[in-house]
Protein backbone atom coordinates (compact mmCIF):
# COMPACT_ATOMS: atom_id res chain seq x y z
CA UNK A 1 0.00 0.00 0.00
CA UNK A 2 3.25 2.78 0.87
CA UNK A 3 6.45 1.73 -0.38
CA UNK A 4 9.41 4.36 0.49
CA UNK A 5 12.06 3.42 -2.07
CA UNK A 6 15.83 5.18 -0.90
CA UNK A 7 13.91 8.54 -0.27
CA UNK A 8 16.21 11.30 0.30
CA UNK A 9 15.56 14.38 1.77
CA UNK A 10 17.19 18.06 2.80
CA UNK A 11 15.54 20.70 4.82
CA UNK A 12 19.52 22.94 3.52
CA UNK A 13 21.76 21.08 5.15
CA UNK A 14 20.08 19.36 7.04
CA UNK A 15 20.13 15.44 6.05
CA UNK A 16 16.14 14.92 7.63
CA UNK A 17 15.95 11.74 5.52
CA UNK A 18 19.01 9.23 4.82
CA UNK A 19 17.82 6.57 2.14
CA UNK A 20 14.88 5.34 3.64
CA UNK A 21 13.15 2.28 2.52
CA UNK A 22 10.00 0.93 3.93
CA UNK A 23 6.77 -0.71 2.96
CA UNK A 24 3.41 -0.87 4.77
CA UNK A 25 1.28 -3.69 3.39
CA UNK A 26 -2.36 -3.25 3.04
CA UNK A 27 -4.08 -3.76 6.53
CA UNK A 28 -1.11 -3.44 8.45
CA UNK A 29 -0.82 -1.04 11.26
CA UNK A 30 3.19 0.33 11.25
CA UNK A 31 4.24 2.49 14.47
CA UNK A 32 6.94 4.77 13.81
CA UNK A 33 9.03 5.86 17.11
CA UNK A 34 12.41 7.85 17.78
CA UNK A 35 14.00 10.70 19.75
CA UNK A 36 12.93 14.05 18.86
CA UNK A 37 13.84 15.92 15.91
CA UNK A 38 14.72 12.45 14.28
CA UNK A 39 12.72 12.98 11.39
CA UNK A 40 9.32 11.08 12.35
CA UNK A 41 6.78 13.84 11.10
CA UNK A 42 9.01 14.68 8.22
CA UNK A 43 8.68 10.89 6.89
CA UNK A 44 4.91 10.40 7.63
CA UNK A 45 4.32 14.08 6.23
CA UNK A 46 6.15 12.80 2.55
CA UNK A 47 3.12 9.87 2.15
CA UNK A 48 0.48 12.80 1.49
CA UNK A 49 3.28 14.89 0.12
CA UNK A 50 2.35 17.99 2.86
CA UNK A 51 6.71 17.68 2.29
CA UNK A 52 8.28 16.88 -0.77
CA UNK A 53 11.26 14.75 -1.13
CA UNK A 54 14.86 15.88 -3.08
CA UNK A 55 15.61 11.67 -4.80
CA UNK A 56 13.80 8.49 -4.37
CA UNK A 57 10.03 7.36 -4.63
CA UNK A 58 7.29 6.65 -2.40
CA UNK A 59 4.54 4.66 -3.67
CA UNK A 60 0.80 4.60 -2.52
CA UNK A 61 -1.51 2.71 -3.34
CA UNK A 62 0.18 2.06 -7.14
CA UNK A 63 1.08 5.76 -7.56
CA UNK A 64 4.73 7.31 -7.30
CA UNK A 65 3.67 10.23 -5.13
CA UNK A 66 6.85 12.20 -6.18
CA UNK A 67 6.03 12.29 -9.58
CA UNK A 68 4.62 15.92 -10.74
CA UNK A 69 2.36 13.89 -12.91
CA UNK A 70 0.44 12.35 -9.96
CA UNK A 71 -2.92 14.39 -8.81
CA UNK A 72 -1.96 15.29 -5.34
CA UNK A 73 -5.44 16.58 -4.42
CA UNK A 74 -6.94 13.53 -5.73
CA UNK A 75 -4.44 10.81 -3.91
CA UNK A 76 -4.67 13.36 -0.27
CA UNK A 77 -8.51 12.52 -0.76
CA UNK A 78 -7.61 8.68 -0.19
CA UNK A 79 -4.86 9.46 2.35
CA UNK A 80 -6.25 10.39 6.26
CA UNK A 81 -3.85 12.44 8.16
CA UNK A 82 -4.67 13.00 12.17
CA UNK A 83 -2.20 15.78 13.17
CA UNK A 84 -0.91 16.24 16.46
CA UNK A 85 -2.56 19.35 17.16
CA UNK A 86 -5.83 18.21 15.58
CA UNK A 87 -6.30 21.28 13.16
CA UNK A 88 -9.93 21.27 13.17
CA UNK A 89 -11.33 24.24 11.64
CA UNK A 90 -12.43 26.57 14.11
CA UNK A 91 -14.91 28.69 12.20
CA UNK A 92 -16.36 25.32 11.82
CA UNK A 93 -19.25 23.43 13.58
CA UNK A 94 -18.08 19.89 14.53
CA UNK A 95 -20.53 18.16 11.09
CA UNK A 96 -19.60 20.46 8.90
CA UNK A 97 -16.01 20.06 10.01
CA UNK A 98 -16.20 16.36 8.76
CA UNK A 99 -18.70 16.79 5.49
CA UNK A 100 -16.92 19.94 4.16
CA UNK A 101 -13.94 17.93 2.10
CA UNK A 102 -16.71 15.03 1.05
CA UNK A 103 -18.75 17.86 -0.12
CA UNK A 104 -16.31 20.10 -1.78
CA UNK A 105 -13.85 17.61 -2.77
CA UNK A 106 -15.54 14.09 -3.26
CA UNK A 107 -19.31 16.27 -4.49
CA UNK A 108 -21.04 14.24 -2.31
CA UNK A 109 -24.56 14.97 -2.20
CA UNK A 110 -25.72 16.68 1.52
CA UNK A 111 -27.82 14.05 2.73
CA UNK A 112 -24.99 11.38 1.69
CA UNK A 113 -22.32 13.69 3.64
CA UNK A 114 -24.37 14.23 6.81
CA UNK A 115 -25.36 10.52 7.08
CA UNK A 116 -21.93 9.11 6.94
CA UNK A 117 -20.38 12.35 9.71
CA UNK A 118 -23.05 11.26 11.72
CA UNK A 119 -22.46 7.61 11.36
CA UNK A 120 -18.50 8.52 12.14
CA UNK A 121 -19.18 10.79 15.52
CA UNK A 122 -21.65 7.97 16.21
CA UNK A 123 -17.88 5.30 15.82
CA UNK A 124 -15.86 7.48 17.59
CA UNK A 125 -18.30 8.10 20.73
CA UNK A 126 -19.09 12.18 19.86
CA UNK A 127 -22.76 12.00 17.85
CA UNK A 128 -24.02 14.14 20.82
CA UNK A 129 -21.44 16.89 19.93
CA UNK A 130 -22.61 17.73 15.58
CA UNK A 131 -23.46 21.01 16.87
CA UNK A 132 -20.71 22.29 18.77
CA UNK A 133 -17.64 24.25 17.84
CA UNK A 134 -13.93 22.88 18.09
CA UNK A 135 -13.24 25.30 20.95
CA UNK A 136 -15.85 23.68 22.61
CA UNK A 137 -14.62 20.29 22.82
CA UNK A 138 -11.57 18.68 25.34
CA UNK A 139 -8.43 17.63 23.13
CA UNK A 140 -9.41 13.80 23.32
CA UNK A 141 -12.76 15.00 21.84
CA UNK A 142 -11.15 17.42 19.28
CA UNK A 143 -8.85 14.81 18.41
CA UNK A 144 -11.69 12.27 18.34
CA UNK A 145 -13.20 14.34 15.45
CA UNK A 146 -10.75 14.70 13.42
CA UNK A 147 -9.97 11.02 13.13
CA UNK A 148 -13.71 10.94 12.20
CA UNK A 149 -13.03 14.17 9.81
CA UNK A 150 -10.18 11.89 8.30
CA UNK A 151 -12.59 8.75 7.70
CA UNK A 152 -14.75 10.77 5.99
CA UNK A 153 -13.17 10.73 3.12
CA UNK A 154 -12.96 7.05 2.95
CA UNK A 155 -9.49 6.90 2.68
CA UNK A 156 -7.67 3.54 2.07
CA UNK A 157 -4.68 4.79 4.42
CA UNK A 158 -4.77 6.19 7.74
CA UNK A 159 -1.58 8.27 8.68
CA UNK A 160 -1.12 9.76 12.77
CA UNK A 161 1.44 11.65 13.63
CA UNK A 162 1.45 11.69 17.15
CA UNK A 163 -2.28 11.96 17.97
CA UNK A 164 -1.93 11.89 22.18
CA UNK A 165 1.20 13.43 22.66
CA UNK A 166 -1.09 17.19 22.96
CA UNK A 167 -3.73 15.29 25.05
CA UNK A 168 -3.66 15.35 29.25
CA UNK A 169 -3.05 11.68 30.00
CA UNK A 170 -6.81 11.26 30.99
CA UNK A 171 -7.77 11.44 27.64
CA UNK A 172 -4.58 9.59 25.90
CA UNK A 173 -6.55 6.15 26.35
CA UNK A 174 -10.07 7.71 24.35
CA UNK A 175 -7.77 8.32 21.40
CA UNK A 176 -6.08 4.95 20.83
CA UNK A 177 -9.33 3.14 21.99
CA UNK A 178 -10.62 4.65 18.99
CA UNK A 179 -7.46 4.06 16.30
CA UNK A 180 -6.93 0.35 18.03
CA UNK A 181 -10.60 -0.24 16.72
CA UNK A 182 -9.85 1.28 13.77
CA UNK A 183 -7.13 -0.92 13.35
CA UNK A 184 -8.93 -4.17 14.24
CA UNK A 185 -12.06 -2.92 10.79
CA UNK A 186 -8.93 -3.50 8.94
CA UNK A 187 -7.31 -0.16 7.68
CA UNK A 188 -3.82 0.27 6.52
CA UNK A 189 -2.18 2.87 9.40
CA UNK A 190 0.66 4.41 9.63
CA UNK A 191 1.38 5.85 13.30
CA UNK A 192 3.97 7.88 15.01
CA UNK A 193 3.82 7.81 18.63
CA UNK A 194 5.68 6.93 21.69
CA UNK A 195 2.41 5.16 23.23
CA UNK A 196 4.22 1.67 23.65
CA UNK A 197 1.44 0.28 24.85
CA UNK A 198 -0.47 0.88 21.89
CA UNK A 199 2.42 -0.32 20.08
CA UNK A 200 2.39 -3.50 21.69
CA UNK A 201 -1.15 -4.37 21.39
CA UNK A 202 -1.67 -3.02 18.03
CA UNK A 203 1.07 -2.87 15.88
CA UNK A 204 2.48 -5.27 13.16
CA UNK A 205 5.85 -3.89 13.27
CA UNK A 206 7.95 -1.08 15.33
CA UNK A 207 10.25 1.09 12.83
CA UNK A 208 12.77 3.23 15.07
CA UNK A 209 14.15 6.00 13.50
CA UNK A 210 17.75 7.75 14.54
CA UNK A 211 18.55 11.19 12.22
CA UNK A 212 16.75 10.46 9.23
CA UNK A 213 17.51 6.49 9.03
CA UNK A 214 15.87 3.69 9.97
CA UNK A 215 17.82 1.87 11.88
CA UNK A 216 15.87 -0.81 13.35
CA UNK A 217 12.59 -2.69 12.62
CA UNK A 218 10.79 -5.48 13.95
CA UNK A 219 7.77 -6.78 15.49
CA UNK A 220 6.89 -5.18 18.29
CA UNK A 221 7.81 -7.68 21.31
CA UNK A 222 10.90 -8.39 20.13
CA UNK A 223 11.64 -4.54 19.37
CA UNK A 224 10.78 -4.08 23.03
CA UNK A 225 12.30 -7.14 24.72
CA UNK A 226 15.03 -7.13 22.46
CA UNK A 227 16.67 -4.30 20.67
CA UNK A 228 19.40 -4.58 18.66
CA UNK A 229 20.80 -0.91 18.55
CA UNK A 230 22.33 0.76 21.19
CA UNK A 231 20.34 3.96 20.22
CA UNK A 232 17.15 2.11 20.73
CA UNK A 233 18.16 0.53 23.54
CA UNK A 234 19.04 3.93 25.02
CA UNK A 235 15.38 5.20 23.51
CA UNK A 236 13.71 2.89 25.18
CA UNK A 237 15.24 3.57 28.58
CA UNK A 238 14.09 6.73 28.66
CA UNK A 239 11.22 6.14 27.76
CA UNK A 240 10.35 3.91 30.49
CA UNK A 241 12.15 6.51 33.11
CA UNK A 242 11.58 9.79 31.63
CA UNK A 243 12.74 11.87 34.67
CA UNK A 244 16.34 10.37 34.01
CA UNK B 1 -19.63 89.68 13.89
CA UNK B 2 -22.90 88.26 13.67
CA UNK B 3 -24.23 85.39 15.32
CA UNK B 4 -25.04 81.72 13.69
CA UNK B 5 -28.16 81.48 11.91
CA UNK B 6 -28.98 77.87 10.93
CA UNK B 7 -33.00 78.96 9.51
CA UNK B 8 -31.77 77.67 5.58
CA UNK B 9 -30.60 73.97 6.59
CA UNK B 10 -34.09 72.67 7.18
CA UNK B 11 -35.53 73.30 3.23
CA UNK B 12 -31.71 72.20 2.20
CA UNK B 13 -32.11 68.74 4.17
CA UNK B 14 -33.30 67.25 0.77
CA UNK B 15 -30.12 68.39 -1.29
CA UNK B 16 -28.23 67.26 1.88
CA UNK B 17 -29.45 63.57 1.92
CA UNK B 18 -28.48 63.14 -1.74
CA UNK B 19 -25.31 64.15 -1.30
CA UNK B 20 -24.88 61.93 1.42
CA UNK B 21 -26.49 59.27 -0.18
CA UNK B 22 -23.83 59.82 -3.01
CA UNK B 23 -20.76 59.77 0.18
CA UNK B 24 -22.19 56.63 1.40
CA UNK B 25 -23.07 54.97 -2.43
CA UNK B 26 -19.29 55.42 -3.09
CA UNK B 27 -17.94 54.11 0.43
CA UNK B 28 -19.46 51.29 0.09
CA UNK B 29 -19.06 50.42 -3.54
CA UNK B 30 -14.83 51.36 -3.11
CA UNK B 31 -14.89 49.15 0.07
CA UNK B 32 -16.34 46.10 -2.07
CA UNK B 33 -14.48 46.79 -4.91
CA UNK B 34 -11.49 47.73 -2.33
CA UNK B 35 -11.18 45.13 -0.40
CA UNK B 36 -11.94 42.03 -3.23
CA UNK B 37 -8.66 44.02 -4.72
CA UNK B 38 -6.71 43.78 -1.87
CA UNK B 39 -7.38 40.22 -1.23
CA UNK B 40 -6.04 39.40 -4.21
CA UNK B 41 -3.03 41.45 -4.08
CA UNK B 42 -2.22 39.87 -0.46
CA UNK B 43 -2.51 36.80 -1.93
CA UNK B 44 -0.66 37.43 -4.90
CA UNK B 45 1.92 39.16 -2.54
CA UNK B 46 2.30 35.84 -0.35
CA UNK B 47 2.37 33.56 -3.42
CA UNK B 48 5.87 31.73 -4.02
CA UNK B 49 6.25 33.09 -7.24
CA UNK B 50 8.55 36.12 -7.13
CA UNK B 51 7.43 38.02 -10.48
CA UNK B 52 3.80 38.03 -8.68
CA UNK B 53 4.62 38.54 -5.33
CA UNK B 54 7.03 41.33 -6.72
CA UNK B 55 4.16 42.62 -8.86
CA UNK B 56 2.14 42.63 -5.55
CA UNK B 57 4.55 44.36 -3.22
CA UNK B 58 5.46 47.07 -6.04
CA UNK B 59 1.98 47.76 -6.06
CA UNK B 60 1.06 48.07 -2.55
CA UNK B 61 3.92 50.28 -1.80
CA UNK B 62 3.20 52.82 -5.01
CA UNK B 63 0.12 53.43 -3.94
CA UNK B 64 1.34 54.14 -0.17
CA UNK B 65 3.53 56.41 -1.22
CA UNK B 66 1.26 58.94 -3.11
CA UNK B 67 -1.41 61.16 -1.67
CA UNK B 68 -4.80 60.00 -2.69
CA UNK B 69 -5.96 63.76 -3.94
CA UNK B 70 -4.03 63.27 -6.44
CA UNK B 71 -4.87 59.63 -7.62
CA UNK B 72 -8.54 60.95 -7.57
CA UNK B 73 -7.81 64.10 -10.40
CA UNK B 74 -4.98 61.82 -12.33
CA UNK B 75 -7.98 59.27 -12.74
CA UNK B 76 -10.16 62.02 -13.73
CA UNK B 77 -8.44 62.39 -16.76
CA UNK B 78 -6.94 58.62 -17.09
CA UNK B 79 -9.69 56.09 -16.30
CA UNK B 80 -11.34 57.54 -19.89
CA UNK B 81 -8.61 57.60 -21.74
CA UNK B 82 -7.85 53.78 -20.56
CA UNK B 83 -11.62 52.23 -21.50
CA UNK B 84 -11.11 54.32 -24.70
CA UNK B 85 -7.70 52.19 -25.51
CA UNK B 86 -10.11 49.10 -24.40
CA UNK B 87 -13.15 49.31 -26.10
CA UNK B 88 -11.85 51.32 -28.93
CA UNK B 89 -14.44 53.68 -28.89
CA UNK B 90 -15.42 56.96 -26.87
CA UNK B 91 -17.03 56.16 -23.59
CA UNK B 92 -18.19 58.74 -21.24
CA UNK B 93 -17.33 57.88 -17.91
CA UNK B 94 -18.80 60.44 -15.15
CA UNK B 95 -16.86 61.88 -11.87
CA UNK B 96 -18.34 58.98 -10.06
CA UNK B 97 -17.19 55.77 -11.56
CA UNK B 98 -13.52 57.77 -11.91
CA UNK B 99 -13.38 58.35 -8.27
CA UNK B 100 -14.72 54.75 -7.30
CA UNK B 101 -12.01 53.31 -9.35
CA UNK B 102 -9.61 55.57 -7.93
CA UNK B 103 -10.36 55.19 -4.34
CA UNK B 104 -10.64 51.30 -5.06
CA UNK B 105 -7.49 51.19 -6.10
CA UNK B 106 -5.85 53.38 -3.61
CA UNK B 107 -7.59 51.77 -0.70
CA UNK B 108 -7.06 48.06 -1.96
CA UNK B 109 -3.10 48.89 -1.17
CA UNK B 110 -3.87 49.34 2.28
CA UNK B 111 -6.34 46.53 2.32
CA UNK B 112 -4.00 44.44 1.15
CA UNK B 113 -1.80 44.49 3.99
CA UNK B 114 -4.18 44.12 6.36
CA UNK B 115 -5.48 40.87 4.53
CA UNK B 116 -2.14 39.55 4.30
CA UNK B 117 -1.52 39.85 7.99
CA UNK B 118 -4.81 38.15 8.75
CA UNK B 119 -3.64 35.50 6.73
CA UNK B 120 -0.53 35.36 7.71
CA UNK B 121 -2.17 34.98 11.45
CA UNK B 122 -3.92 31.71 11.08
CA UNK B 123 -2.12 28.78 11.64
CA UNK B 124 -0.04 26.97 9.03
CA UNK B 125 -1.70 23.68 10.32
CA UNK B 126 -4.94 24.99 8.98
CA UNK B 127 -3.60 25.61 5.64
CA UNK B 128 -2.24 21.70 5.69
CA UNK B 129 -4.85 20.53 7.35
CA UNK B 130 -7.31 21.68 4.41
CA UNK B 131 -4.75 20.16 1.94
CA UNK B 132 -4.70 16.78 3.60
CA UNK B 133 -8.23 16.70 2.83
CA UNK B 134 -7.91 16.91 -0.61
CA UNK B 135 -8.70 20.54 -1.20
CA UNK B 136 -7.04 22.67 -3.98
CA UNK B 137 -5.27 25.73 -2.78
CA UNK B 138 -8.30 27.39 -4.15
CA UNK B 139 -10.69 25.46 -1.89
CA UNK B 140 -8.47 25.89 1.39
CA UNK B 141 -8.04 29.69 0.94
CA UNK B 142 -11.62 30.27 0.05
CA UNK B 143 -13.41 28.14 2.70
CA UNK B 144 -10.60 27.94 5.22
CA UNK B 145 -8.39 30.60 5.62
CA UNK B 146 -9.91 33.63 4.33
CA UNK B 147 -12.93 33.51 6.39
CA UNK B 148 -10.78 32.88 9.56
CA UNK B 149 -8.70 35.95 8.37
CA UNK B 150 -11.45 38.19 7.72
CA UNK B 151 -12.95 37.44 11.27
CA UNK B 152 -9.60 38.48 12.96
CA UNK B 153 -9.31 41.56 10.75
CA UNK B 154 -12.77 42.71 10.85
CA UNK B 155 -12.07 45.51 12.92
CA UNK B 156 -8.93 46.48 11.14
CA UNK B 157 -11.06 46.61 7.62
CA UNK B 158 -13.73 48.61 9.63
CA UNK B 159 -11.11 51.10 11.21
CA UNK B 160 -10.06 51.87 7.50
CA UNK B 161 -13.35 52.07 5.84
CA UNK B 162 -14.35 54.77 8.79
CA UNK B 163 -10.66 56.50 7.09
CA UNK B 164 -11.86 56.10 3.78
CA UNK B 165 -15.62 57.73 4.63
CA UNK B 166 -13.88 60.94 5.49
CA UNK B 167 -11.68 60.66 2.49
CA UNK B 168 -14.76 60.40 0.01
CA UNK B 169 -15.10 64.30 0.48
CA UNK B 170 -11.75 64.61 -1.38
CA UNK B 171 -13.89 64.23 -4.67
CA UNK B 172 -14.97 67.71 -4.04
CA UNK B 173 -11.09 68.47 -6.43
CA UNK B 174 -13.44 66.82 -9.90
CA UNK B 175 -16.51 68.55 -8.85
CA UNK B 176 -18.49 65.55 -7.66
CA UNK B 177 -21.49 66.62 -5.44
CA UNK B 178 -20.93 64.28 -2.20
CA UNK B 179 -22.32 65.32 1.15
CA UNK B 180 -19.49 67.84 1.52
CA UNK B 181 -19.50 69.58 -1.31
CA UNK B 182 -22.87 69.90 -1.58
CA UNK B 183 -23.40 71.31 1.78
CA UNK B 184 -20.70 73.77 0.91
CA UNK B 185 -21.98 74.65 -2.12
CA UNK B 186 -25.92 74.95 -0.66
CA UNK B 187 -24.70 77.09 1.67
CA UNK B 188 -22.51 79.35 -0.31
CA UNK B 189 -25.54 80.09 -2.28
CA UNK B 190 -28.50 81.03 1.38
CA UNK B 191 -25.39 83.08 2.36
CA UNK B 192 -24.60 80.56 5.51
CA UNK B 193 -21.40 79.24 4.89
CA UNK B 194 -20.10 78.73 8.14
CA UNK B 195 -23.20 77.02 9.61
CA UNK B 196 -23.65 74.92 6.81
CA UNK B 197 -19.63 73.65 7.25
CA UNK B 198 -20.36 73.64 11.01
CA UNK B 199 -23.33 70.83 10.43
CA UNK B 200 -21.15 69.03 8.10
CA UNK B 201 -18.54 68.60 11.04
CA UNK B 202 -20.58 67.53 12.86
CA UNK B 203 -22.21 64.94 10.58
CA UNK B 204 -18.96 63.80 9.59
CA UNK B 205 -17.86 63.63 13.30
CA UNK B 206 -20.98 61.90 14.62
CA UNK B 207 -20.82 58.63 12.35
CA UNK B 208 -17.06 58.43 12.27
CA UNK B 209 -16.71 58.84 16.03
CA UNK B 210 -20.11 56.14 16.38
CA UNK B 211 -18.61 53.63 13.87
CA UNK B 212 -15.49 53.69 15.68
CA UNK B 213 -16.80 53.03 18.79
CA UNK B 214 -19.26 50.35 17.69
CA UNK B 215 -15.86 48.84 15.99
CA UNK B 216 -13.68 48.59 19.23
CA UNK B 217 -16.68 47.54 21.31
CA UNK B 218 -16.57 44.62 18.31
CA UNK B 219 -12.86 44.13 18.59
CA UNK B 220 -13.57 43.49 22.36
CA UNK B 221 -16.06 41.13 22.00
CA UNK B 222 -14.06 39.65 19.56
CA UNK B 223 -11.24 39.45 21.80
CA UNK B 224 -13.01 37.28 23.96
N1 LIG C 1 10.28 23.20 7.55
C1 LIG C 1 11.48 22.94 8.09
N2 LIG C 1 12.57 23.66 7.77
C2 LIG C 1 13.78 23.37 8.27
N3 LIG C 1 14.01 22.37 9.15
C3 LIG C 1 12.97 21.61 9.53
C4 LIG C 1 11.65 21.85 9.02
N4 LIG C 1 10.81 20.94 9.57
C5 LIG C 1 11.56 20.18 10.38
N5 LIG C 1 12.86 20.57 10.36
C6 LIG C 1 13.97 19.93 11.07
O1 LIG C 1 14.08 18.61 10.61
C7 LIG C 1 14.38 17.72 11.67
C8 LIG C 1 13.34 16.63 11.74
O2 LIG C 1 12.12 17.20 12.10
P1 LIG C 1 10.80 16.35 12.38
O3 LIG C 1 9.73 17.30 12.74
O4 LIG C 1 10.57 15.44 11.22
O5 LIG C 1 11.25 15.49 13.64
P2 LIG C 1 10.37 14.58 14.58
O6 LIG C 1 11.06 13.29 14.65
O7 LIG C 1 8.96 14.58 14.15
O8 LIG C 1 10.52 15.30 15.98
P3 LIG C 1 9.45 15.46 17.18
O9 LIG C 1 9.49 14.19 17.97
O10 LIG C 1 10.00 16.60 17.97
O11 LIG C 1 8.12 15.73 16.58
C9 LIG C 1 14.46 18.58 12.93
O12 LIG C 1 15.81 18.84 13.20
C10 LIG C 1 13.72 19.83 12.57
O13 LIG C 1 14.26 20.94 13.25
MG1 LIG D 1 7.15 15.32 14.99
Amino acid sequence: MIRFMNVHKWFKDLHVLNDVSLTVAAGEVVVVCGPSGSGKSTLIRTVNQLESINSGEIWVDGKNVADPKTDLNALRAKVGFVFQHFNLYPHLSVLDNITLSPLMVKKMERAAADKLALQLLERVGLAHKKDAFPAQLSGGQQQRVAIARGLAMQPQVMLFDEPTSALDPEMIGEVLHVMKDLAESGMTMMVVTHEMGFAREVADRVVFVDHGQIIEEAQPEEFFMNPQHDRAKQFLRQLLTPMQ
Amino acid sequence: MMGFDFSQIGPALPGLWDGMALTLKLLLMAVGGGVALGTVLALLRLSSNPLLSGIAKFYVNYFRSIPLLLVITWFYFVVPLVLRWITGEFVAVGAFTSCLVAFMMFEAAYYAEIVRAGIQSISKGQLNAAYALGMTYGQAMRLIILPQAFRKMMPLLLQQSIILFQDTSLVYAVGLMDFLNTARSKGDIVGQPHEFLILAGVVYFVISFGASFSVKRLQKRLAV
